[in-house]
């Protein structure tokens, strides 16, 4: 074993075993605060460790043995803060005795609980992402700090804001009653679907950490379907995470130029995590349950599934939009169906079809609407039309990828009227 | 030492590049993307970012009740910032260098608010200001 093979293998056993080794010691101390610091301690340890000395024959328990001992040096100094500080304010002491170790019970819902408290639905999502990356995905600050290109200070500010937060809100460690529950689980999709696609959407320069967030995601999001089995959404979500990424490798060229679906080359595109992927989505709504992740990752599944983009079965897609779009009024849902729409019945009726969206205030300042019109614009053989508005649209992105596909399409048309 | 080389455009510059022919828009994104990952390989690329169109930009200040009141209509302003890159270098030297082969990225000729041609870009080399010294003894 090379000593890098060793690193990843640790690497990866540390982000399994993170949620686990926190849920337990959060179970003795009722802290997450300080036990989420503990942890991150005791993980950061392991890594300069273990590659060196070895994996340990029960690494769950060294994790939580080096934690427990974290906090209870922490319970102690506290303590003799909380006395000092009594005799003071005439105050009674609170003192925690820190219980003996032996090996604790894992409970397999503590991480969905961790999860529910990271995303919980009073932080901001930045908080959120970051929190729940490090105390649930068991990255370490500067792990985070570089997939997101920012420093690592501000990382580490946004978790202690967040950790703040929860300990001012008083969010108890527990699975939130039935009623919650729902809701809350909205939020950590919504939180893992964020993480998604900030690794997805990555620009050039970085792609090799950015990718590591999708990764991340979907890792994360499967074991929440590990946890949740008969969750639709959860299953649709992680179908709509594996279609997409199936695409990664065709879906830019060497220079981090953005290619099209209809363009990409399909034979990159990953079959075994496409097969995953439709399997996933296809017992999930043979369940009966239909909502916004299922439906995205049919419609993502309908395009993976065609071998040539011409195969694409375009009413399929129409239709599957056209239920998504009686459950959201997401304008680029109606973007989308206009497309598909387009698809099917050509480009005058996918214009026609847009019009409505013309003036919608949502749309301002977004490039995409002026990006498909000029698409629609230009196969109707409106080329002029189709330039301005490409242009239009290539001012108005703030992608680097996308302003470049923009302009180039831009040139192409222009040049192609001679 | 650290560097911020900044990239100036004319006013209209954003319209000016959206209608480049595609042979120089094509020679230009290739530069760019060799250009960075060269200074991030050579572990002197601190960070760099490309701002989108002053279209959207807007001006704030804070109001007497501290609320920001934004200036929807941007004056009259012949330059815009169009992005930067800075650098973490062992002399102004290198860095005038990096910001002489950033000037000469591909690009059709831009024409300046007062009429004049540009061919070649200015890149402007300013110094960041560092924290105190680590070592004050």
């Amino acid at each position: 074993v090379t000593s890098s093979r060793l690193d990843l293998r640790v690497e990866r056993l540390l982000r399994d075993l993170a949620p686990q080794v926190l849920g337990a010691v959060v179970r003795r101390f009722h802290e997450f605060v300080a036990s989420e610091d503990a942890v991150q301690d005791a993980l950061i340890a392991a890594a300069a460790q273990w590659p060196r000395d070895g994996v340990p024959d029960n690494p769950r328990g060294w994790l939580i043995q080096v934690a427990l001992r974290r906090m209870t040096d922490y319970v102690r100094s506290e303590t003799s803060r909380r006395n000092r500080e009594a005799v003071v304010a005439d105050d009674i002491p609170v003192v925690v005795a820190p219980p003996p170790y032996s090996e604790p019970e894992i409970d397999p819902d503590d991480t969905l609980v961790l999860l529910f408290m990271c995303c919980h639905p009073a932080l901001t999502s930045a908080s959120a992402i970051a929190l729940t990356l490090r105390a649930v995905g068991g990255l370490t600050t500067a792990e985070i700090a570089k997939a997101f290109l920012v420093p690592e200070s501000t990382i580490g500010q946004r978790i202690s804001r967040a950790k703040q937060s929860i300990k001012t809100s008083g969010v108890p460690f527990s699975m939130p009653d039935v009623d919650e529950r729902a809701q809350r689980l909205s939020s950590v999709l919504h939180v893992l679907y964020l993480v998604f696609n900030e690794g997805y959407t990555t620009s050039s320069g970085a792609e090799l950490h950015r990718s590591d967030l999708s990764n991340e995601a979907i890792r994360l999001t499967r074991e929440v379907h590990k946890l949740l089995p008969d969750n639709g959404e959860v299953a649709g979500l992680l179908a709509l995470m594996l279609l997409t990424d199936a695409r990664r490798a065709a879906r830019t060229g060497g220079n981090g130029e953005l290619i099209p679906l209809d363009e990409q080359d399909r034979t990159l595109w990953d079959g075994q995590v496409i097969a995953e992927g439709v399997a996933l989505v296809s017992a999930a709504l043979s369940k009966g349950s239909v909502g916004e992740y299922q439906l995205q990752a049919a419609i993502a599944a309908v395009h993976d599934e065609a071998a040539r983009a011409e195969d694409t079965d375009w009413p399929q897609i129409r239709a599957l939009y056209g239920v998504l779009m009686r459950m959201t009024d997401n304008p680029l849902v109606a973007l989308n169906h206009a497309i598909a729409t387009a698809m099917v019945d050509g480009p005058i009726a996918g214009l026609e079809s847009l019009a409505p969206l013309q003036d919608d205030e949502r749309l301002r300042g977004n490039h995409r609407l002026d990006a498909v019109r000029a698409h629609l614009l230009e196969r109707a053989g409106e080329c002029d039309a189709a330039v301005a508005l490409y242009r239009e649209a290539a001012s108005k992105t703030t992608s680097v990828p996308e302003r470049n596909y923009l302009v180039m399409k831009a040139a192409r048309v222009r040049e192609a009227m001679g | 030492m650290k560097y911020m080389l900044i990239m100036n455009t004319p006013r209209d510059g954003y319209d000016q590049y959206v209608s480049w022919p595609k042979k120089i828009l094509e020679a230009n994104i290739a530069f760019m993307t060799t250009f960075t990952r060269k200074l991030s390989a050579a572990g002197e690329l601190v960070s760099g970012e490309g701002l989108a169109s002053p279209a959207q930009a807007k001006l704030v200040r804070a109001g007497k009740d501290g609320k920001p009141i934004t200036d929807g209509v941007f004056p009259e302003s012949k330059e815009f910032l169009a992005g930067y890159w800075i650098v973490d270098v062992d002399s102004p030297e290198r860095a005038y260098q990096i910001a002489a082969e950033a000037s000469t990225a591909p690009g059709a000729t831009i024409k300046a608010a007062d009429g004049t041609l540009i061919d070649c870009l200015w890149i402007e080399v300013r110094e960041i200001m560092s924290g105190p010294p680590e070592h004050p003894e």
